[in-house]
């Protein structure tokens, strides 16, 4: 029998075990998927916590009920990858697992205490919180019910987080919030950040800037953070300019797992290096990486893994099959970025073409407006949480294609 | 004389090297005149490395990188390169501009 090992249950390793499972024949391949969490979050999800739309519940299911039956999950830590010896140490039971192909998957995290601090200075879960982690979300949410206003700061530490366009959609969200519960002019949001504008590519990065200022919301450009003076409650960079709050929302630095870095396999952010085509690691040709775990110069997101998803499993069997794998990944990458009142904006793009406007066009569905808002847009969002349990953890067919397409852009 | 040798050199739109094997350390001398950086032994630290990253990589370094691998911390590395530390590392060490982040 062969080995194929997959680690981590999340977006990328579920959808990997169900459509690797229809192509592997189960009298010569085992799967085996392992992750350290019985609960599988929608983390896309985690941005409506804080302000009541989702509750907790509304994210979480159990990961069993994603893996096909006959693939086997072992709830475990990853503690060691020996890509020398093709074998993996679990802590549970202290297994060791024999690979002949390996899938990465463990995707990326916060980390908190690499900003002085943050963590560790008094203010973490006071008037200090986080919303990319579960605990954190539903903390927030409890916190801001009751907030009777004051200067609220959003902060990223440093680029790349996953889902950039989470911290502009939190703060769409909040000026809507803030409005619902009537204490808008009670608030003043500031969003500090280490790009030069509101997003990583120009042509959104204006349409994205002229929206927050339409809103309200002021702008702290090229701010990248050296510590949170939590005395002061004031953020300070590292070339001395301060930032006072009254509450600070942290986007803290995104890294790979742990386990990547003890196994002398990552960057200098625990993320695996690899071909950012063909999605094979750089240094071992049986690891292949999928989602936020390798280093591909693409947003780190649920929509770019799913895009990255059929590339990976061609490549792997065409690899089985003693084939070249195809350079056929473009860095693809779709987001609906909820924009507040029940509007939204949609952006496409992948390495080589920056999010432009025009209409996206989805058979059935669409089309949606690229780059501007409409209801329809929000709307995707919402219904996005649906695709992601129903079709796209399972390896369904999404209404969206792998690669990149120029119908409907402008240019 | 700053000018004379930048006259010489081929710069992209937005003024990095076009060619980093170009290089010299007169160049780099020239282009930290421009950009009003006055070079030190620890300025040299980091463009030697980053050169030497540039080398291996194809890329010029992050500034995580760069602190976790040499002496400079992220504290000197504004201090020395005002602005944008990863930026005019590369500009200076003649490397293409830092794709930076996505
Ligand atoms: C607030 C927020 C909003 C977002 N919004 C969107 C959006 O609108 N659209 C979109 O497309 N994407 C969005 N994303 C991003 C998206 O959720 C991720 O990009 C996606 O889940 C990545 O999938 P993955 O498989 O790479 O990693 P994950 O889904 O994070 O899975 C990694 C798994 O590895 C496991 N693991 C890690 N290390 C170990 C170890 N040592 N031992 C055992 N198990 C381990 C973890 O438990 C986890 O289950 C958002 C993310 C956040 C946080």
């Amino acid at each position: 029998m062969k080995t194929l090992l997959i680690l981590g249950a999340g977006t990328g390793g579920t959808m990997v075990a169900n459509k690797m499972v229809h192509e592997l024949d189960s009298r010569e391949w085992e799967i085996i998927i392992v992750d350290r969490d019985e609960t599988h979050y929608y983390q896309p999800g985690l941005l409506f916590i804080p302000f009541g739309i989702y509750n907790p519940r509304d994210v979480e299911k159990p990961k069993r009920d994603f893996i096909p039956l006959n693939v086997k999950l072992i709830l475990s830590d990853i503690e060691l990858i020996e890509p020398e010896k093709n074998r993996v140490l679990l802590s549970r039971d202290k297994q060791v697992i024999n690979y002949d192909y390996l899938v990465i998957a463990t995707g990326s995290h916060i980390h908190p205490k690499e900003t002085e601090g943050l963590l560790d200075g008094g203010g973490w879960r006071k008037n200090i919180f986080d919303f990319y982690s579960p605990d954190g979300a539903a903390e927030l949410a409890r916190y801001l019910k009751f907030w009777k206003g004051g200067r609220m700061v959003v902060n990223v530490s440093e680029m790349p987080i996953k889902c950039p366009v989470a911290p502009l959609e939190f703060l769409f969200l909040a000026d809507w919030f803030f409005h619902e519960r009537g204490i808008r002019d009670q608030v003043e949001i500031v969003y500090a950040t280490p790009l030069d504008g509101a997003f990583t590519k120009p042509r959104a990065a204006e349409v994205l800037g002229g929206m927050l200022e339409k809103k309200g919301i002021s702008l702290e450009p090229n701010f990248n953070i050296g510590e949170v003076d939590n005395k002061k409650n004031t953020i300070r960079s590292w070339d001395e300019r301060e930032i006072p709050y009254d509450l600070l929302i942290s986007i803290p630095t995104n890294m790979g797992a742990e386990v990547i870095k003890r196994s002398g396999l990552g960057d200098e952010l625990n993320f695996v290096p690899i071909d950012k085509h063909t999605l094979q690691s750089s240094a071992w040709e049986n690891i292949w990486v999928i989602g936020d775990a390798g280093n591909a110069p693409t947003s780190k997101a649920g929509s770019v893994a799913h895009f990255m998803l059929d590339v990976l499993i061609d490549n792997m069997l065409r690899h089985m099959e003693g084939l070249e794998p195809l350079a056929e990944f473009d860095g693809h990458a779709n987001c609906f970025i909820e924009s507040g009142f029940e509007q939204g904006i949609l952006i496409d793009f992948n390495y080589d073409v920056e999010p432009l406007p025009g209409k996206y066009p989805l058979p059935g569905l669409g089309p949606f407006s690229l780059l501007k808002e409409s209801p329809a847009n929000h709307w995707g969002k919402m219904m996005f949480r649906w695709m992601y349990w129903n079709i796209l953890l399972k390896g369904g067919e999404m209404p969206f294609e792998s690669q990149m397409t120029m119908a409907g852009k402008w240019q | 004389m700053t000018q004379d040798i930048l006259d010489t050199v081929a710069f992209d739109d937005d003024g990095f090297m076009e060619d980093a094997a170009a290089w010299t350390e007169e160049i780099a001398q020239a282009i930290a005149e421009a950009l009003e950086v006055n070079l030190s032994d620890r300025h040299w630290d980091v463009i030697k490395f980053a050169r030497q990253e540039f080398e291996t990589q194809g890329e010029p370094p992050t500034l995580r990188l760069i602190t976790q691998q040499t002496e400079v911390s992220m504290k000197e590395m504004y201090q020395l390169f005002p602005g944008g530390p990863a930026k005019i590392t590369a500009n200076i060490a003649g490397l293409k501009k830092p794709t930076g982040c996505i």
